[in-house]
């Protein structure tokens, strides 16, 4: 009995980094939020309790919408990274060995050396009306004036789908390395076509993966802030740019913190809905990812 | 015409089922009979539902299979026995389509599968780890291959679960292919074989992963099986012993090459190589030069200078010979054993009991090596101890002498 105390003590000290972390960065900080976006402004530095920050958002319709935007379009990036991650994720875990599929995978995360903002600014040369996919369509004749390939959806979720590409193909990847090759080849051996061995092997095998890949590129994409406003410019209506106008520029820090709650509620209902709509469940994924 | 007049063994079997169970009206429009030019094409071609002509598969300068050659016949449950590396497994992937011969030619019912994709040969897989699909049920595992040939969803359930009857998981249907035990797993996996009625079955090694016990109950429960499906089986294992239970004809396969082909009871009595006879069945093997032959028989002086006698074509001085244990005929004195040609006087060094495997070794003057016998269990020999004197010996016959 007396190695007891001396166990759960080493246990606390273990644990004490992992706590103060979640406890002072993430839950503190989130239940100060969730107070502050309780309080109404009645008067100059007088506030009460009250929904108004919340109902501001559902009666507004430029809040709401800017979300749903927001909301539809990580939706967007997030099956065309899926599609776009899915095949390089096979090639790394069933056909590259050895040197090359480490090579890859480091091909991969080497764009995550360099800092988020430095990424998208890099797209913001080649995008640009003066950048230089325009100059070399200019040089070889495609067009003769300079084209503005920046400031608008196509360009944000390019760069969007550029960040996310990562954070799908690595658990894809690992869903996908353990799969058997024999019973991909037993798939083929019963008769099935490539496609069939894919939709009902292969994919369901690597839904853990999937699910994991999706919601954080999901998450990742709709509480981006640098990507949008740069490569959206004015057209670029985020909704974390709600946000940050309400923090900074209006200086409203109770509507800014009701929207960063909605922001976490709605994006984790969306999450919820994804997964009781293709079946899945969040422990499987979490046990497998 | 009088059907019994054609030599029935040749008739395929299914035109004569046609012929038993068709009905009159429509018999001579399904039923090409033997006038028929196209009719003799094709059933000399079905005489046969596997034929290997000359395959060999090269990875870079290294032979895995080297010009093999053979047939196998309709319902014939035929193993290709031999040691891990051998080839067998490449020979198998390339009838089932996962490989492709470098040379050679691979048929099927007559038909060259040259080219043609393992999802479209009539040729389904056991493989060694099963592969059974996790992400499916029992039911749907079975299914899965009628689906794949556009068979209705409500059918191909309907045929998975009679099929699943008829391998004894009646009501398995549902379940998950994790809960079931190693031996309802093997039998989900020949069912989603048999479910699509192949011309012919290729086994892997599919007992390798199982315990003893139930390895030695699915032996027999895959030769029944096979007889009830009447399928032709391919079977490749390295467990001479799987080999020997189940099949009518056993390949014995070495670096890449057929060593003999024959009937278990021939691989067994009769091997025509070394490696056959030592690789099949439990056996004495001595070395020594051939010192004197004439009309298939053989005298071989040991390199302690003693001559024993067997049975064999020799060429060559170097020799090898082989006596089976159970060929070794044990005595309390000399003079039971009179009439034998070799018969030696030994002690016994050590006994190995393994019930009706049990053997004895003898250390016996002469034999560089402990000679190798079966343990007599009854009569006046049962309970030999470790270092009782003993005397043994064998007949000519008994002995197989090889070329080194």
């Amino acid at each position: 009995m007396s190695k007891k105390p001396a166990q759960s003590l080493t246990l606390f000290l273990l644990l004490a980094p992992a706590i103060l972390w979640l406890g002072l960065l993430i839950v503190l900080p989130h239940v100060e939020i969730l107070v502050l976006s309780f309080s109404e402004r009645v008067a100059p530095r007088v506030y009460a309790f009250g929904f108004g920050n919340y109902l501001e958002f559902f009666t507004e319709p430029l809040y709401w919408r800017t979300f749903a935007r927001t909301a539809t379009m990580s939706i967007i990036v997030t099956a065309l990274t899926l599609v776009l991650a899915f095949p390089i994720a096979l090639y790394i875990a069933r056909v590259a060995r050895g040197r090359l599929k480490a090579m890859l995978l480091l091909l991969c995360l080497l764009p995550f050396w360099v800092s988020e903002l430095v990424r998208t600014l890099g797209w913001m040369m080649l995008l640009r009306e003066t950048g230089v996919i325009s100059y070399v369509l200019q040089a070889i004749g495609v067009t003769d004036q300079r084209i503005e390939f920046l400031y608008n959806d196509g360009a944000v979720i390019l760069g969007l789908v550029y960040g996310g590409l990562l954070f799908m193909i690595v658990p894809l990847a690992n869903a996908l390395e353990s799969l058997e090759p024999s019973v991909v080849e037993a798939g083929f051996d019963l008769g099935g076509s490539r496609w069939t061995v894919l939709r009902r092997i292969v994919i369901p095998h690597a839904m853990p993966g999937i699910v994991a890949g999706s919601i954080i590129v999901f998450m990742l994409t709709v509480g981006n802030f640098a990507t949008p406003v740069l490569l959206g410019g004015k057209n670029g209506l985020w909704f974390t740019e709600q946000i940050y106008a309400q923090f900074i520029t209006r200086f409203n820090w109770p509507q800014g913190a009701a929207f960063g709650m909605l922001l976490l509620v709605l994006s984790s209902a969306i999450v919820w809905a994804g997964l009781r709509l293709t079946g899945q469940s969040l422990g499987t994924t979490l046990k497998q990812a | 015409m009088d059907l019994r007049s054609w030599d029935q063994s040749d008739a395929p079997f299914t035109e004569q089922r046609i012929v038993l169970r068709g009905k009159p009206g429509s018999l001579f429009r399904t039923m090409r009979w033997p006038g028929d030019a196209s009719f003799w094409r094709t059933s000399m071609a079905h005489s046969t539902d596997l034929d290997l002509v000359n395959v060999t598969k090269r990875f870079g300068s290294h032979a895995a299979v080297n010009d093999v050659s053979f047939s196998v016949a309709p319902g014939e449950f035929f193993s290709i026995l031999g040691p891990s590396g051998c080839g067998k497994t490449t020979l198998m992937r390339m009838i089932a389509g996962f490989e492709h011969p470098t040379y050679g030619d691979i048929r099927i019912r007559g038909r060259s599968m040259i080219g043609v994709p393992a999802n479209k040969r009539p040729v389904n897989m056991v493989f060694q780890s099963l592969a059974l699909f996790p992400m499916m049920s029992v039911g749907e595992n079975v299914a899965y291959g009628l689906t794949c040939r556009g068979v209705s969803r409500a059918e191909a359930e309907g045929r998975a679960n009679r099929m699943l009857e008829r391998v004894g998981l009646k009501g398995f249907g549902d379940r998950r292919v994790t809960a079931l035990s190693g031996g309802q797993r093997q039998r989900v996996a020949i069912a989603r074989c048999l479910v699509l009625e192949p011309t012919l079955v290729l086994l892997d090694e599919p007992l390798g992963a199982l315990d003893l016990k139930l390895r030695e109950h699915m032996k027999i429960e895959l030769k029944q099986l096979q007889a009830t499906f009447n399928t032709t089986f391919a079977y490749i294992t390295h467990d001479q012993s799987e080999a020997l239970v189940m099949s009518d004809r056993i390949a014995v396969m070495n670096q890449g090459q057929f060593e003999q082909v024959g009937s278990p009871r021939e691989l067994y009595h009769n091997p025509v190589t070394p490696f056959v006879a030592s690789f099949v069945g439990e056996t004495n093997k001595w070395h020594g030069e051939a010192a004197f032959t004439s009309n298939g028989s053989v005298a071989v002086r040991l390199p302690s200078g003693t001559v024993i006698q067997g049975q064999g074509k020799m060429a060559d001085k170097a020799t090898l010979a082989f006596v089976r244990p159970e060929a070794i005929a044990l005595a309390q004195d000399s003079s039971a054993l009179s009439g034998l040609p070799n018969k030696f006087e030994g002690r016994v060094s050590a006994v190995l009991f393994d019930g009706a495997n049990s053997s004895l070794l003898i250390d016996t003057a002469g034999f560089d090596q402990p000679v190798r016998a079966v343990l007599p269990q009854a009569g006046p020999l049962a309970g030999l101890t470790v270092g009782a004197p003993i005397h043994v010996g064998w007949t000519a016959d008994a002995m197989k002498v090889f070329a080194a």
